[in-house]
C-alpha cells in the first residue's frame, strides 16, 4: 500500500515471485503490471525497468502499456483512491454533490492526492451499478446507494485510517435486483449440465444447433454466432504454438450496462459452461475470460468456481472423459479502459499491449488471439449457448422474433421504480418495459447506452430486436425533468476520456466536442457550434477506426435533432462567439500581480464604454 | 494477374495480389493524402488522411486490399473536405509555428494544408504543455509537432532494431516516449545513422547544428506541391531523409 516498497531493496525481493506466477511471459504484461502495481502502491520508474529488464521487452513498450490504463498509476496516489462512477445515472442520483461533500470533509482537491498522501476524489467512467448508485470504487472496491451519511462517515473511516474490512459490510452489498425472469435466469442451471449435453450431442450436432437458433451476439454487433464459431473451427491454426481460443468478453463498460455482472455473479457455471462448449465444439484448447478491472471483486469466486470445476472433471485433460477434448479457463483483468470491450483491442490488452483495435480484415475468427483461431463473444451469447445446448437450436428459435430469437437481459437504471434486470423475449415493445419498470414520465430512453440510440417519446412503440432498435443492453430512463442537454454532455466526455486515441478524428474529435458542449453549457455557445458539432460527427462517423470513433457523437446528433431545446435555450443569439475570452486569459496575469481594478480586464468587465454583453 | 482493375475515379489502375488501394494508385502516379503511410513499412492506418470510399464504404485506403472492380471515389469535394478538418485537429492538437520550423517548406503536415487549400487552423488550440529533448548530442526532439503516426516508432523496431520510441497516454493525451528510465533521449543507444532518425514527417526530429540550409523558394515544397510528387514518395528508401 505504500510508496516506501518502491525503493530499490523492495523491488529486487517482491517482484519476482509475480514474475515467476506468469512465468515470465510478455503477453502477461498487464496482468503483471496489475499485480506489481497491487504491491507497490503504483508503478514508479523504477519498477517499469525492472519488469522491462525480467520480460525482456524494450522499457518503452512497458510505460507505454502502463500509460494507457486508467487504473495505472505512475506517479504515488493516496492511500485511500475513491472514484465516483460518472455515469449520467449517478449523476441523477446526486453523485456530483456527495463528491464536494467528501472533498469538502477530507479537504482535498477533486483529481488531486492530498498533502499527506492520505486520500484522492476522483470521478472514473461508469461501474456498472447503475441500478444501486451512487456508485463509487475504493481502493478498487466497488461501494453501492451513496447517501450523504454514507459519505460523512466514509470520510470519517478514511481520516481514522480504518482498513476497508472495518468499513461497514452493507456498503459494499451488491445486488442481482432481477426483476424480470424469462428462460435464461429462470431456473437454476447445475455445473456441467448444458456442457454434457453439447458432448453428447458431438461437435458437428452441437453446430448444427447452433445453426438451427440463428442465435446473434449480444454485445452489441449482433454478428450471427454459429457463422464465427464454423469460421474460426474451419480456420487453420498457424506458426510454433497452433491452437485455437474462446474468449469471453466481460469487459461491460458501454455506461448503463449491468447484466454481465449479475450474469458472472449468480449464473457463473452457465457462463463456464457456455465457454466451455465453444471451445469443445470449435476445437479450443484455453477459454480466455476478459473481466472488467471494475469487477475485480468477482475474482475470488470466479476462480474457486474453475478449481471446483478442474476437480469435478469439467475442465484439464479428458474433460468428461472425452479423449480429445482438453480445455481450461484463465481470466483476466482489465484496467479501467473501455475501449478494450470492441474485440481486437481486447485481444491486444489480453496479449499484454496497449488496448488499441487492429485493422480488420483479418477478422479474430481467422487470426485472433496470438495470431490464432479465435471466437470472442459476449458473456449472455455464451449463455445462450449453453442453454440451446440443453434446450436444443428450434426451441431457441422459436423466442423472440424471427430474425432477434431468443432472449435479451436488459440492464433498466435511471428515472424507474424498478430499476435492475429484466429479461424479455427479443420484439418487446419500449413502453412495455417502461410499463413494467414503472417509468411514469418517461421523456427519453438512451437504448444500449450512450454509443446506442435515444428515443423520444413519440418512439416508444418501437421494439427491442436487431430489426428495429437493437441493443447491447442498456436502458436508461429519463423522466420529463431531466435535461438532455446535460444527459449528451455527460456521454461526449466519456468518449473523449475513452478514445483510445489511436485515430486522428476520434482522438481530437471526442475532445473537440466535450469541449465544444462545455462551452454551450457556459452560455457561451452559439448556432456555430452545433454545426461544428454535426460536422465532426460526419467525420468521425465516416473516418474512425473503429466503433467507438464512429458511435462517439451518436447522443449529441439523437438528442441536437429530438431535443434541439435543450441546446437552444442556452445559445447565445449571436451566430459565432469564439471560444476564447480575452478577460479570463488574463486571470493568472491578474492573479499575480495581486490587481483586479478595471483596467486590468478587458471588455466588459473593464468598464468601457461602447462595450456590449 | 495484372488483369486486375480497380476504378480510381473513374480511371481503372491496375494491382498485383496483396497490394493495397493506396500501393496501387502510387504505383499510377496518382495521389491519395498520406501522413502515416509510408512505402517501406507495416501499414498502420492511424492519420485517416488516406480515408477513400471504396464501393460506396468510407476506408483507410493505406490498408484497405485493393479487389477487381472495386470503384474507389479519392479526390472529391467530400473526402478532400474530411480531410482537410482532420489537417485542422492535426494542427491545433500540437503547437505548429511553421514560420519558425525547421522542417517548414519539407514538412508533410504543411504541405498537404497548402495542397488541400487549408487557410485556417478552423478549432480552438490546444496548446498542449510538451517540453523539448535537447539532451542528445546529434538531434533534438520537439515534441510539439508530433502528429503520432509512428513512423519512428516502426522505423527504430523495424529497421533498427532498437525499440528507441513507443507511444505512451490514451485519447487527447497521447504522446511520444523515448525507451529511457530518464526519459532523455541522450540515455537511449539512438544515433544519426539511425533510419527512424529520417522518417518524421514533420519537425520533430531534428538534426542539430544544421538548419534552414535551403533557402525559401527552392524547398522541396516550394518547388513542386506535394500532389506532384507520388513518385518521389513512392520509392522513399531507409538513406534517404522524407
Ligand atoms: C468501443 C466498443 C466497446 C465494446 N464493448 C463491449 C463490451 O464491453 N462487451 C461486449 O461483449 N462487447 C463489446 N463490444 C463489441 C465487441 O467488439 C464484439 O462485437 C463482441 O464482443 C462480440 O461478441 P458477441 O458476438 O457475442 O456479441 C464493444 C465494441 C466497441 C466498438
Ligand atoms: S475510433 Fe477512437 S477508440 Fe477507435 S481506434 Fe480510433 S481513436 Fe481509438
Ligand atoms: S516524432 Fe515524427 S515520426 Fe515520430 S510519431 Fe511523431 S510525427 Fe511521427
Ligand atoms: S496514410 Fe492511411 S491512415 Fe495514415
Ligand atoms: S512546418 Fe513544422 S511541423 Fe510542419
Amino acid at each position: 500500500m505504500s510508496q516506501d516498497y518502491a525503493e530499490a531493496g523492495q523491488l529486487d525481493s517482491r517482484l519476482p515471485p509475480i514474475f515467476e506466477r506468469y512465468r515470465y511471459e510478455a503477453r502477461y504484461l498487464v496482468q503483471i503490471l496489475r499485480e506489481v502495481q497491487d504491491a507497490l502502491g503504483h508503478l514508479p520508474a523504477a519498477a517499469l525497468s525492472a519488469v522491462a529488464r525480467a520480460l525482456c521487452l524494450p522499457r518503452a513498450r512497458v510505460e507505454g502499456v502502463a500509460g494507457f490504463y486508467s487504473f495505472f498509476h505512475l506517479t504515488p496516489v493516496g492511500r485511500y483512491r475513491v472514484l465516483f462512477s460518472d455515469n449520467i445515472t449517478d449523476r441523477m442520483l446526486g453523485s456530483g454533490e456527495l463528491i464536494d461533500r467528501l472533498c469538502n470533509k477530507l479537504w482535498v482537491e477533486r483529481g488531486k492526492v492530498s498533502e499527506d498522501r492520505l486520500v484522492s476524489v476522483d470521478t472514473t467512467s461508469c461501474t456498472g451499478m447503475c441500478d444501486q448508485g451512487p456508485a463509487l470504487l475504493v481502493n478498487g472496491r466497488p461501494l453501492t446507494r451513496m447517501s450523504a451519511e454514507r459519505i460523512d462517515r466514509i470520510s470519517e473511516l478514511i481520516r481514522k485510517q480504518a482498513p476497508l474490512s472495518d468499513w461497514p459490510r452493507e456498503y459494499f452489498l451488491i445486488e442481482d435486483n432481477i426483476r424480470r425472469y424469462d428462460e435464461l435466469l429462470g431456473r437454476q442451471w447445475p455445473n456441467g449440465e448444458a456442457l454434457k449435453a453439447a458432448v453428447a450431442r458431438g461437435r458437428e450436432a452441437m453446430l448444427a444447433e447452433m445453426k438451427l437458433s440463428n442465435l446473434r451476439g449480444r454485445g452489441g454487433a449482433g454478428f450471427t454466432t454459429h457463422i464465427k464459431w464454423e469460421s474460426a473451427r474451419r480456420a487453420p491454426c498457424a506458426g510454433e504454438a497452433p491452437a485455437r481460443y474462446v474468449v469471453c468478453n466481460a469487459d461491460e463498460g458501454e455506461p448503463g450496462t449491468f447484466k454481465d455482472r449479475v450474469l458472472l455473479s449468480s449464473y457463473a457455471d452457465l457462463l463456464f459452461d457456455g465457454i466451455s462448449i465453444a471451445g469443445f465444439t470449435i476445437g479450443a484448447t484455453l477459454g480466455l475470460v476478459y473481466l472488467r478491472g471494475e469487477y475485480a471483486y468477482l475474482l475470488p469466486a470466479l476462480n474457486e468456481n474453475l478449481a471446483r470445476r478442474r476437480r469435478d472433471g469439467l475442465l484439464g485433460t479428458r474433460v468428461l472423459g472425452e479423449d480429445d477434448f482438453n480445455f481450461d479457463i484463465e481470466i483476466h483483468l482489465g484496467v479501467g479502459a473501455y475501449v478494450c470491450g470492441e474485440e481486437t483491442a481486447l485481444l491486444e490488452s489480453l496479449e499484454g499491449k496497449r488496448g488499441v483495435p487492429r485493422i480488420r480484415p483479418p477478422f479474430p475468427a481467422t487470426e485472433g488471439y496470438l495470431g490464432q483461431p479465435t471466437v470472442v463473444n459476449n458473456v449472455e451469447t455464451l449463455c445462450k449457448a449453453a442453454l440451446i445446448a440443453v434446450n436444443g437450436g428450434a426451441w431457441f428459435a422459436g423466442l423472440g422474433t424471427k430474425q432477434s430469437t431468443g432472449t435479451k437481459l436488459l440492464s433498466i437504471s435511471g428515472d424507474v421504480e424498478t430499476p435492475g434486470i429484466y429479461e424479455y423475449p427479443f420484439g418487446v415493445s419500449v413502453a412495455q418495459v417502461l410499463n413494467d419498470c414503472g417509468a411514469g414520465n418517461a421523456q427519453a430512453v438512451q437504448v444500449s447506452g450512450p454509443s446506442g440510440t435515444c428515443l423520444a417519446m413519440h418512439e416508444f412503440s418501437r421494439r427491442i430486436a436487431f430489426e428495429d432498435v437493437p441493443t447491447a443492453g442498456a436502458f436508461m430512463v429519463f423522466g420529463e425533468h431531466r435535461d438532455m442537454f446535460e444527459v449528451a454532455r455527460n456521454f461526449a466526455h466519456f468518449f473523449a476520456h475513452e478514445s483510445c486515441g489511436f485515430c486522428t478524428p476520434c482522438r481530437v474529435g471526442t475532445s473537440l466536442v466535450a469541449n465544444c458542449m462545455d462551452k454551450i453549457a457556459s452560455g457561451q455557445g452559439s448556432q456555430h457550434d452545433i454545426n461544428e458539432i454535426f460536422k465532426i460527427h460526419r467525420l468521425l462517423h465516416a473516418a474512425s477506426h473503429c466503433g467507438l470513433g464512429q458511435s462517439a457523437c451518436n447522443p449529441l446528433f439523437d438528442t441536437l435533432n429530438k431535443f434541439r431545446p435543450a441546446y437552444e435555450r442556452r445559445l447565445r443569439s449571436l451566430a459565432f462567439k469564439p471560444a476564447f475570452d480575452l478577460d479570463q486569459a488574463l486571470a493568472s496575469a491578474r492573479q499575480m500581480t495581486g490587481r483586479d481594478d478595471p483596467a486590468a480586464h478587458f471588455g466588459l468587465a473593464a468598464g468601457l464604454p461602447g462595450v456590449e454583453a | 494477374m495484372s488483369t486486375q482493375h480497380i476504378l480510381l475515379d473513374g480511371l481503372p489502375v491496375s494491382f498485383t495480389d496483396g497490394q493495397t488501394i493506396m500501393q496501387a494508385a502510387m504505383a499510377a502516379d496518382i495521389f491519395i493524402p498520406h501522413l502515416c503511410h509510408h512505402p517501406e513499412f507495416k501499414p498502420q492506418g492511424s492519420c485517416k488522411l488516406c480515408t477513400v470510399k471504396a464501393n460506396g464504404r468510407y476506408v483507410s485506403a493505406c490498408t484497405m486490399p485493393a479487389r477487381d472492380g472495386m470503384e474507389v471515389e479519392n479526390n472529391s469535394p467530400d473526402l478532400n473536405d474530411k480531410r482537410r478538418t482532420m489537417l485542422q485537429m492535426l494542427f491545433v492538437e500540437g503547437n505548429h509555428f511553421c514560420p519558425s520550423c525547421e522542417k517548414s517548406g519539407r514538412c508533410m503536415l504543411q504541405a498537404l494544408a497548402y495542397e488541400l487549400e487549408m487557410l485556417t487552423p478552423h478549432f480552438p488550440q490546444f496548446y498542449p504543455d510538451r517540453a523539448v529533448d535537447a539532451s542528445h548530442p546529434e538531434v533534438l526532439l520537439d515534441f510539439n509537432r508530433c502528429i503520432l503516426c509512428e513512423l519512428c516508432v516502426r522505423a527504430s523496431r523495424d529497421v533498427d532494431g532498437k525499440n528507441v520510441f513507443a507511444l505512451s497516454g490514451r485519447g487527447i493525451s497521447k504522446h511520444l516516449i523515448v525507451n529511457a528510465e530518464s526519459g532523455r533521449l541522450a540515455d537511449t543507444d539512438f544515433s544519426l545513422a539511425d533510419k527512424a532518425a529520417h522518417v518524421c514527417p514533420v519537425g520533430v526530429i531534428l538534426r542539430k547544428r544544421r538548419g534552414f540550409a535551403v533557402p525559401i523558394g527552392s524547398r522541396r515544397y516550394d518547388v513542386q506541391p506535394i500532389g506532384m510528387q507520388v513518385e518521389r514518395l513512392a520509392r522513399r528508401t531507409t538513406t534517404e531523409e522524407v
